[in-house]
């Protein structure tokens, strides 16, 4: 069974993650579209964390005999790897538009210095 | 023009309409099917109408269609989705001084002949932002997935009782707004799904929102960019968005220095 303390501290440390992205979408910080993997995360680690016998049992499960938690770290970090290639994703999306935007505007400078001179 | 016009032009509602400075936005993502007869019953129903498409990063001919019927045409870089597009139409009725601005999709399924019931309230000085439900009265011709139906019903409910509105429609598009509308979209408007969360941000701006009944047609041509896995990520994402944003402080609508 998982320890009585690392279920409170996990379950308070996952539960804290989603009031602060909650907070970050508040205050303009963060878009809802980036914030729902987070919040999934924190959920998802919320719920294993509190629920001691389900975290139990999805250990028995997958042949985890001696530490449960080890599941939860394990879930933590597939979301975080999941969190990480969707950045990944977005990071080249906003590189190829920034290329664009350069482009559109070298093209568009161009054209106003030719209407000053010409 | 049809009837309704002539009723409405009779009763000195339209009266004062030749004088206001109106422009249409259309905001249309791979339309060149479409957009031609978009523009061209635009124009039809009211010459004095200035007609923006704003090209939301199209691979096919839209674009040039679009300049060819005569509209003005934005063209954005790359794909801004929805509510970016849009936006950028209302950023520009804001600067150049519309005081009206009708807001019609590119597909075709907003028909021009029903303009004058979403301006009607407007011109009345009885709202701000007019919106054209599909479900409002009984006028009910549209047709849709029962998936789509399904969202639009249970987003509409949420709405109503948070904005303790009735709200029927809240996926519309087919909007009219005045100067003060146009002024608060310029400044902030929401992304990907925005009509939801921008009817929230309409009553929280203590603007009049008017909800009239209109009729849609099938769409003319392309394909909807929604698809059934899309709504449930969007409807989880427009929900999330708007209990959040029910505990945000209100942005200030764009200084009006015209």
């Amino acid at each position: 069974m998982t320890p009585l303390a690392v279920s409170i501290v996990g379950a308070i440390a996952s539960f804290t993650l989603v009031v602060v992205v909650l907070e970050l979408i508040r205050s303009h910080r963060l878009r809802e579209r980036y914030a729902l993997l987070w919040i999934a995360t924190g959920l998802t680690l919320t719920a294993l964390s509190a629920w001691r016998s389900g975290l139990n049992t999805i250990a028995g499960w997958l042949g985890v005999r001696s530490y449960p938690p080890a599941v939860l770290f394990a879930v933590g970090i597939l979301f975080i790897l999941a969190v990480l290639l969707h950045y990944s994703t977005v990071i080249s999306r906003l590189s190829d538009q920034n290329v664009l935007l350069a482009q559109r505007l070298a093209l568009l400078e161009e054209r106003l210095d030719e209407d000053a001179t010409g | 023009m049809s009837d309704t016009v002539a009723t409405a032009a009779s009763a000195g509602v339209m009266a004062g309409f030749a004088e206001l400075r109106r422009v249409a936005i259309v905001p249309a993502l791979n339309e060149e099917v479409a957009i031609a007869s978009v523009v061209d019953e635009l124009r039809a129903f009211d010459p004095g109408l200035d007609v923006v498409v704003v090209d939301d990063g199209s691979v096919d001919r839209t674009a040039a269609v679009a300049t060819a019927r005569g509209a003005r045409v934005l063209r954005l870089p790359f794909n801004l989705g929805i509510g970016g597009a849009v936006q950028t139409g209302f950023r520009y009725a804001f600067e150049h001084g519309y005081d009206i601005a009708v807001r019609v999709d590119g597909d075709g399924q907003h028909d021009p002949s029903q303009l004058p019931f979403v301006l009607e309230p407007l011109l009345r000085g009885d709202a701000d932002i007019v919106v054209g439900s599909r479900f409002a009265g009984d006028r009910y011709g549209y047709r849709s997935s029962r998936t789509r139906r399904v969202g639009i019903r249970l987003l509409a409910w949420v709405v109503s009782r948070i904005v303790g509105q009735r709200v029927t429609d809240t996926t519309s598009g087919f909007q009219a707004l005045n100067r003060e509308g146009i002024a608060l979209f310029a400044r902030d408007y929401p992304h990907d799904y925005p009509e939801v969360e921008a009817t929230v941000m309409v009553f929280r701006h203590r603007l009049r929102l008017r909800e009239v009944p209109v009729s849609m047609r099938e769409r003319g041509g392309g394909r909807s960019s929604i698809t059934t896995l899309r709504s449930v990520y969007y409807m989880v994402k427009v929900l999330l968005a708007i209990f959040v944003g029910l505990f945000r402080r209100n942005v200030v609508p764009q200084e009006d220095a015209r």
